[in-house]
């Protein structure tokens, strides 16, 4: 399928099937932990919704508008966190996060599994905001959010 | 145009991941030719100094090039006076302005602003604040289907409330061209002053403030050849005059004294601080540059290449083009299975330079019932082979994804 072997990287099978088969797509039942995030550079739009019991993320689910990449990372980023404890899943995201900003990551704590795939991403500087939004809006929701959250509007 | 013209472009004789850099980007940024960098650099190379005071020799032709800069500007739209031509950092400083002296002082509560929904940020976001600000009411005037404006439109919208009406002359996503003329005409009826942004159409066609009698209108140099950080906000004397300066400090003073200070004349009391002088000498290259070629030609060329362009993208399979068939040189498009950044993403590998995103105008994408499109924009320096290498690209693209999705 080779047309481009970076777009390879980028474009992972992996990816693919979390775009096109995304898991955890929908409404979590009961009380829910919602966030609202956007990227406002691009239009790109995500709605995640976890239940936390006892320090727990029972369920994590998302809705949303976006590319293949964000798509795809909020799908992956969901079934990665679904049935971990909090303190797991901002680990997780720290350990994402340095690998989007190009960390070496060394698969010691935990299996990222499929989110391994999204390692390619950060060949490609402007769709590292795609990758990371809906992790985003995990750690905003779990209040672990140390970052300024939503970036400013860009110019046209 | 032709090739001897690109060759003028030092940027575009290069390879973006090993493809020869296709530009189609230039209603965000134009690419800039050796004239203007070269301006710039004489500047900074030759008479860099400060304008407007001192004795010094360099301080005189800077003084000179800064206020030579104005003076073309003048002529270039058609403007009686360089009293009425005030340097600002851009379109969006231009417009912001506007709301915030003339639009603070001239609207009360329950005063109407009209815009249209296909305002870029810039021109909707300082009126939503001057409203704020003044309990004045923000009213769209409805599009057609095509996203036209028509003139009934504008008459159903207006009132004897109406203060401002404020309108892009040149869509930077449908590439349609608004009435403007008209338009002002039926604000000036109603008692009301029209705000142009003229960012995406200054740069394509020949510009008469007068024939189009607004009351303001704003450009910025970036789009038209010229450096970023500079443009020009083109204002009625009558208005002007009464306005407040929008920035205090130097360069713009009478007399200062410990308590109170009064301002310089037009244009200056407009410019504080020491001013964008490197960018508007660049800001003239530029037109000088833009006049020798002739905006007519240039007009011309980007229209045969929006309607090759239209034409050729029809053979792409899934593509849906947004905006009227007659447009200015930019062609606005989604394709039904991949989304806007990923056809920017596989084009970029093909050194296709395209936008994707929703264009700094999400009222208008809400409209249009998406949130993302791509888009290519053409200037002088493209060519109808850069719209068969983006036909060439979208069917890569398209390819591509059909063999992931597989």
């Amino acid at each position: 399928m080779s047309l481009h072997s970076d777009l390879d990287t980028l474009y992972r099978q992996v990816i693919m099937d979390h775009y096109k088969n995304p898991r955890n797509r929908g409404d979590v039942d009961g009380e829910t932990v919602t966030v609202n995030m956007n990227n406002p550079t691009c239009g790109d739009r995500i709605q995640l919704q976890m239940s936390v019991e006892n320090d727990k993320i029972e369920e994590a689910k998302f809705v949303g508008e976006g590319c293949s990449i964000s798509l795809a990372s909020a799908s992956m980023m969901t079934e990665i966190v679904r049935g971990r404890p909090v303190e797991e899943a901002v680990e997780i995201a720290e350990i994402f996060s340095n690998m989007m900003q190009g960390a070496d990551y060394e698969d010691e704590k935990y299996d990222l599994g499929d989110v391994e795939a999204l390692q390619g991403v950060t060949k490609f500087p402007a769709r590292i905001k795609c990758a990371t939004l809906a992790w985003k809006a995990m750690e905003q929701g779990l209040g672990a959010d140390n970052s300024d959250g939503e970036d400013e509007d860009d110019d046209d | 145009m032709n090739n001897e013209i690109k060759s003028l472009f030092p940027v575009l004789d290069q390879e973006v991941n090993g493809q020869p850099l296709v530009y189609l980007d230039s209603a965000a940024t134009s690419q800039k030719p050796l004239p203007v960098i070269e301006a710039v650099n004489d500047y900074y190379r030759r008479y860099n100094s400060n304008v407007h005071r001192g004795v010094h020799t360099l301080g005189s032709w800077a003084t000179d090039g800064y206020e030579g800069a104005r003076e073309k500007v003048k002529n270039f739209i058609g403007a009686k006076s360089t009293e009425q031509i005030i340097f600002t950092r851009g379109t969006t400083t231009a417009i912001n302005t506007i709301a915030q002296s003339y639009g603070r002082a001239n609207l009360s509560e329950d005063d109407e602003i009209v815009l249209t929904p296909m305002e870029h940020h810039s021109n909707i976001i300082p009126w939503q604040q001057v409203a704020k600000a003044t309990g004045a009411r923000l009213k769209y005037i409805p599009l057609e289907e095509d996203g036209t404006v028509t003139l009934e439109n504008v008459r159903e919208t207006m009132s004897e409330r109406t203060k401002i009406v404020a309108m892009m002359h040149v869509s930077n996503v449908l590439g349609l061209i608004n009435p403007v003329k008209e338009v002002t005409e039926i604000a000036h009826e109603y008692g009301a002053v029209t705000v142009i942004d003229g960012a995406q159409s200054t740069p394509h066609m020949p510009v008469d403030v007068r024939d189009l009698n607004c009351d303001f209108f704003a450009f910025s140099a970036h789009k038209m050849c010229g450096p970023t950080g500079v443009g020009v906000l083109y204002g009625k004397k009558k208005h002007l005059k009464n306005m407040e300066p929008f920035e205090f400090g130097g360069e713009m003073i009478d007399f200062v004294d410990l308590y109170d200070a009064t301002w310089k004349d037009l244009p200056w009391k407009f410019e504080g601080g020491t001013p964008i002088i490197a960018g508007a000498i660049g800001l003239g290259a530029a037109i000088d540059f833009i006049e020798d070629i002739g905006l007519e030609n240039i007009m011309a060329h980007e229209e045969k290449l929006a309607s090759y362009a239209l034409e050729r993208l029809q053979e792409v399979d899934g593509l849906t083009i947004y905006g009227p068939e007659k447009r200015a040189g930019l062609v606005t498009f989604n394709s039904e299975d991949v989304h806007p950044h990923d056809v920017a993403t596989v084009l970029d590998a093909e050194g296709i330079a395209v936008r994707a995103g929703h264009h700094c105008a999400q009222p208008l994408m809400k409209w249009l019932n998406v949130t993302a499109t791509a888009r290519a924009s053409f200037y002088l320096y493209n060519t109808e082979e850069d719209v068969d290498a983006l036909v060439n690209g979208l069917n890569k693209t398209k390819e591509y994804f059909g063999d992931v999705f597989a």
